[in-house]
C-alpha cells in the first residue's frame, strides 16, 4: 500500500498540488474582490494557471485553446463589456448573503461525498481511461492516420460535433451582432448623459 | 483514509471548492460583469475535472510516436470534448456581455437590485418602490 503511493506521488503530481493550490488562491480572490478591472485580471490570471494545469496532465491541445481562448479572448471581451459600463462592484447591504451560501455548502458537500466514488487521480484502470479512449489511442493510426488523436477525434470521429460547436460560435457571433449592431453605436458615445 | 486515497482525490476536493466559488459569485453578487465571471470560474473548474479524469499515470500527450508500441497516452477523449467546451465557452460568454452592455444602456445600471426596483417602479409606479 505505502510502495503504491510512493509511486504515485511523481513530479506531475507535485506540480498539480502547487497548480491546484494557486488556482484556489485565485478564485477566492475573485470572490472577494469588488474592482471589477482587478476581477478581470484575475480571472485571466486563473486561466492561464488552469492552462498550465492542461499541460502538466498532458492535455496540450487544451493547453494552447485555454490559454489564447480563455486567458486571451475572455479577458479581452471582459475588458471591453467594462469600457462599456462600470468600473465598481456596488456594495449592496440590503442583498442577503445567507441563502446562497446554503446553497453553495450543500451543493458542495453532495459533490464532495460523490467523489470518494472516483477512481484514484491518474489511474490507467479506471472506467474511463480503459474503454472508449482506449480504443481511439489503438485504432486512430490506421484509421485516419494522424499522429495527433485529439485532432483525428476532433476533425474525424466526432466531426459532427465539432461541426455543431460551429454553428453554436456562427449563432453567437450573430446574436453579438444583433445585440451591440449599428443601432446602438450612436448611443454607445453618449453615455455619459444618461446617468 | 490512506496517503494513497487523500493523493489520488485531492483534484477533486480543490475542483469541488473552485465550482463553488464560481457558484457562489453568480448566487450572492449583484454586478452582472461579476456574475459572468464567477459563470466563467465554475466553467473552467468544469474543464480541470474532465482532465484530471483523462489523466494516465506515466503517460505522456496524446500523439503517437511512430514505431514506439510501449509508450503510454493519456486518455484523448475528454481533451476533445474540453476542446469544445472551451471555444463554446467562450461564445456564451460574449453573449452574456453584449447582453449586459444593452441592459446598461437601457436602465444605465448593471447592479441586479437595481435592475429589480427599476422594473418595479415602471410597472407599479412609486408605490413598487422598495
Amino acid at each position: 500500500m505505502i510502495e503504491e503511493a510512493a509511486l504515485q506521488f511523481d513530479v506531475t503530481t507535485a506540480i498539480d498540488i502547487i497548480l491546484m493550490i494557486f488556482l484556489l488562491i485565485s478564485a477566492l480572490a475573485i470572490v472577494v474582490m469588488r474592482h471589477l478591472f482587478s476581477i478581470a485580471m484575475v480571472s485571466g490570471v486563473y486561466s492561464l494557471l488552469s492552462a498550465a494545469f492542461f499541460v502538466n496532465l498532458d492535455a496540450v491541445d487544451v493547453a494552447f485553446t485555454e490559454a489564447a481562448v480563455g486567458a486571451g479572448m475572455s479577458t479581452i471581451l471582459i475588458l471591453g463589456a467594462l469600457l462599456l459600463t462600470s468600473r465598481r462592484e456596488k456594495i449592496t447591504p440590503n442583498r442577503s448573503a445567507f441563502i446562497p451560501l446554503i446553497v453553495v455548502v450543500v451543493t458542495g458537500a453532495a459533490l464532495f461525498y460523490a467523489t470518494f466514488d472516483m477512481p484514484n487521480f491518474a489511474d490507467p484502470n479506471s472506467p474511463a481511461n480503459t474503454d472508449v479512449g482506449l480504443q481511439y489511442i489503438q485504432r486512430n493510426y490506421d484509421d485516419i492516420g494522424v499522429p495527433n488523436i485529439v485532432t483525428s477525434v476532433l476533425a474525424s470521429y466526432r466531426g459532427f460535433d465539432t461541426l455543431g460547436e460551429t454553428l453554436v460560435v456562427f449563432a453567437a457571433g450573430l446574436s453579438v451582432l444583433v445585440l451591440l449592431g449599428v443601432s446602438s453605436a450612436g448611443r454607445l458615445t453618449g453615455r455619459e448623459d444618461e446617468t | 483514509m490512506s496517503a494513497e486515497f487523500i493523493i489520488g482525490h485531492y483534484n477533486y476536493w480543490i475542483i469541488v471548492i473552485l465550482m463553488m466559488a464560481g457558484l457562489y459569485v453568480v448566487l450572492a453578487r449583484g454586478n452582472l460583469v461579476k456574475k459572468l465571471v464567477g459563470l466563467n470560474v465554475f466553467q473552467t473548474s468544469v474543464f480541470l475535472l474532465y482532465i484530471t479524469i483523462g489523466k494516465v499515470h506515466g503517460g505522456t500527450a496524446p500523439i503517437e510516436i511512430k514505431g514506439a508500441y510501449d509508450v503510454v497516452y493519456s486518455n484523448p477523449l475528454p481533451h476533445v470534448l474540453i476542446l469544445t467546451a472551451i471555444v463554446v465557452g467562450v461564445s456564451t460568454l460574449a453573449v452574456g456581455l453584449a447582453l449586459v452592455v444593452r441592459v446598461r444602456e437601457t436602465y444605465g445600471t448593471i447592479e441586479e437590485d437595481e435592475l429589480v426596483e427599476a422594473d418595479l417602479v415602471a410597472e407599479f409606479g412609486e408605490a413598487g418602490k422598495t
